[in-house]
């Protein structure tokens, strides 16, 4: 049977335990047929020239993995920014750990997707938001079919934030495979201020599929800063579906720090609805072996007098192969509006590969549009100017690494985060260098 | 201190060092002038060790050591720098953290630990004072959006950092005002002593005015054509290359 069979049939089980009256429950039917009907993305879809899931679909995945996997917290404590308060919310093998977890209902909502869709008292904010900026590909919709997990994060009016949330998704390796589908609903209110880092973590090498869904809904003047930490083992794969509406004066900031995996998929997707929004979407991805990383990016200029600004920086070495796919979209009402795209490369080896692809369709005349992308290799005039002051080679190539990454690590917010950054791309490049950039 | 025989260099096999001889000892300062394409940087270059350019015959001896098949970083453990004609833009590396890297580097090639911070600080504050350098400039990225002349007063305050015992300075004059000249001039003059040398490459004789050299020396088509004391540079700021070329013939 293949994969797509097992998920249609285990979906046929999964909806045997639902409602018959969820209002939720349509929309969970149109999903499957979507998926149904389209299956998963092959390389003749456009937009997955260069991404292949086919070997990671061979795999028997568990689709509902039994509960009650124990982690303890002092084995994972290292995934957390444990250096300050956080409030936290965690799922082992995609079940809620209450454990692990630091929620509250203190004048905000930081907790569990599971509650939000079974109680009455979210069934408002539910229906006003839950798929609603979502596309219906088939993935996406593949993750709104089985939907039951994930964070749910209400800021409300005026509230500004004072920890950040971490979202973080473990995986114990107790399965040979595990799919995990978790869904994340992040709704901040008018002025309201939060910071967020999500992450997924396998603690095993078996294998992990991630198909994740993410929607989040920045009401006007709302602020919101979103970094996704991938740094997973060699066996792990993620699908990041994202998807962000703005409205008026919004500003949203999302940082992709792309490490570890075996198989990376964003789809990192903006729709900016209201005037004066501002979106910044900044990656760095290190990769090796034979890693491969695709960022396939969406901005959607809607209205008009607003801005988006795109920096993505590859680093690529061994066998590894990037993808960089930005869209810029503008409508015939978003005039005055500001789009810049940056993508730079480095080809650390011979065999790293990259595919880069900046697709502009503006259709409002008055605009400033820029896009930039780069694939080169290290500059070895600045090389020989870091040695001739008696930097040995690794170090200076690190050097040069960290200054070209410095772009997406200066607008991180949270120090002890940029810390942390700062310290898994020393332990990637293999240098430390006694200071923070 | 620097032997230099019979040097030749070429890069994608293209001759530019057609046989350069010199010798520098402690405490001497030599010049070399010469036309552009004459090969004046190359040979910075390659005493330096860039590794674009080949050695094809020929040696390069520093302290009795041949250092022709060393890498550039072995080349500065051992005491030389180059002062570059365009320094190089590394955003995001301040100038502060950059100079500690280097200092540590070179400390950690000569099994040293790495220096205290106090005393790295006091000696960063000396010689940015040295060299008339705001506090505020240390900070800031490493040459990037730097005007000329401070890129060329960095470059000195790294030379004042590292202590080389060889120094070349590229085209250091080039770019800078006369105000920015002296107080380069007047640094270099200040480090100067008995221990060390330094070479100066440079197309004018505005900087021997204040950086006096012992030695004034013409490369030409990739070979020492000429060689004599600083009256040398007026006769060559005055008449140009033209006349050498003449008595060449």
């Amino acid at each position: 049977m293949s994969l797509k069979e097992k998920l249609l049939s285990s979906y046929i089980a999964f909806e045997d335990h639902l409602e018959d009256d969820s209002p939720l429950h349509d929309l969970r039917n149109k999903a499957i047929k979507t998926f149904e009907t389209n299956g998963f993305p092959t390389k003749k879809e456009e937009a997955w020239k260069y991404t292949s899931l086919n070997s990671l679909l061979k795999k028997d995945y568990s689709i509902f993995p039994k509960q009650d996997q124990a982690v303890e917290f002092k084995d994972v404590r290292k995934y957390f920014l444990h250096d300050i308060d956080t409030y936290k919310i965690v799922f082992v093998d995609g079940v809620y750990s209450s454990f692990l977890s630091e929620t509250t209902h203190d004048k905000l909502d930081v907790c569990l997707m599971s509650s939000a869709l079974n109680k009455p008292k979210y069934k408002p904010v539910i229906e006003a938001f839950f798929n609603k900026v979502a596309k219906e590909d088939s993935l996406t919709s593949l993750n709104t079919a089985f939907a039951k997990e994930g964070a749910y994060i209400h800021i409300p009016k005026h509230k500004e934030v004072e920890k950040p949330i971490e979202i973080i998704n473990f995986s114990t390796g107790n399965e040979a495979a595990i799919l995990l589908q978790p869904r994340n609903l992040i709704v901040v209110g008018e002025n309201a201020h939060v910071q967020i880092i999500e992450r997924h973590q396998s603690l095993s090498n078996n294998a992990v599929l991630t198909n994740s869904v993410t929607e989040i809904f920045a009401e006007k003047r709302a602020y919101v800063d979103y970094y996704k930490i991938q740094n997973d083992g060699p066996t792990a794969s993620l699908i990041d579906n994202t998807y962000i509406s703005q409205e008026r004066n919004s500003n949203c900031n999302v940082h992709t720090f792309s490490f570890g995996g075996q198989l990376i998929r964003n789809n990192l997707n903006f729709y900016q609805k209201g005037e004066g929004c501002d979106s910044t979407l900044k990656g760095i991805t290190i990769l090796e072996d034979k890693q491969h990383v695709d960022h396939n990016t969406l901005v959607h200029h809607i209205a008009p007098n607003c801005e988006s600004h795109q920096d993505y920086k590859g680093l690529f070495g061994d066998a590894s192969t990037g993808v960089f796919n930005g869209k810029i979209i503008v409508e015939k009402d978003a005039q005055k509006t500001d789009a810049f795209q940056q993508n730079n490369n480095i080809l650390i080896d011979e065999k790293a590969t990259i595919n880069a692809k900046p697709q502009l369709e503006i259709f409002a005349d008055d605009v400033k549009c820029s896009h930039g992308c780069t694939i080169g290799q290290f500059d070895e005039d600045a090389l020989f100017y870091l040695r001739s002051r008696g930097i040995a080679k690794k170090e200076a190539r690190a050097l040069l690494m960290y200054a070209f990454a410095n772009t997406v690590l200066e607008s991180v917010k949270i120090p002890e985060l940029k810390g942390r950054i700062n310290k898994l791309i020393a332990k990637k490049i293999g240098v430390n260098l006694g200071f923070n950039v | 201190m620097l032997e230099i025989k019979n040097l030749h260099a070429s890069v994608e096999d293209k001759d530019i060092l057609k046989g350069v001889t010199l010798n520098v000892k402690a405490g001497e300062v030599h010049a070399i002038m010469g036309p552009n394409g004459s090969g004046k940087s190359t040979l910075a270059s390659v005493i330096t060790g860039k590794e674009e350019f080949e050695v094809t015959q020929g040696s390069i001896t520093f302290q009795g050591k041949d250092i022709s098949e060393m890498d550039p970083e072995e080349r500065a453990h051992q005491g030389i720098f180059l002062s570059f004609q365009y320094p190089i833009e590394i955003p995001g590396v301040s100038v502060t953290n950059f100079i500690k890297t280097a200092i540590n580097e070179n400390r950690k090639a000569k099994g040293q630990e790495d220096m205290p911070a106090s005393e790295m600080l006091k000696m960063i504050k000396e010689k940015a004072d040295l060299l008339d350098i705001d506090r505020k400039f240390l900070s800031r990225s490493l040459n990037e959006g730097f005007s000329g002349g401070e890129k060329k007063r960095n470059e000195i305050f790294q030379m004042a950092m590292l202590e080389p015992k060889l120094a070349i300075l590229d085209e250091t004059d080039s770019g800078l005002d006369i105000d920015a000249l002296k107080v380069v001039a007047n640094g270099v003059n200040k480090l100067k002593s008995a221990d060390n040398a330094v070479v100066l490459i440079t197309h004018y004789q505005r900087l021997l005015d204040y950086i006096v050299p012992d030695f004034v020396h013409v490369l030409m088509d990739g070979r020492i054509v000429k060689s004599g004391t600083k009256e040398l540079a007026y006769e060559l700021e005055e008449k140009g290359y033209d006349w050498i070329k003449e008595e060449l013939v």
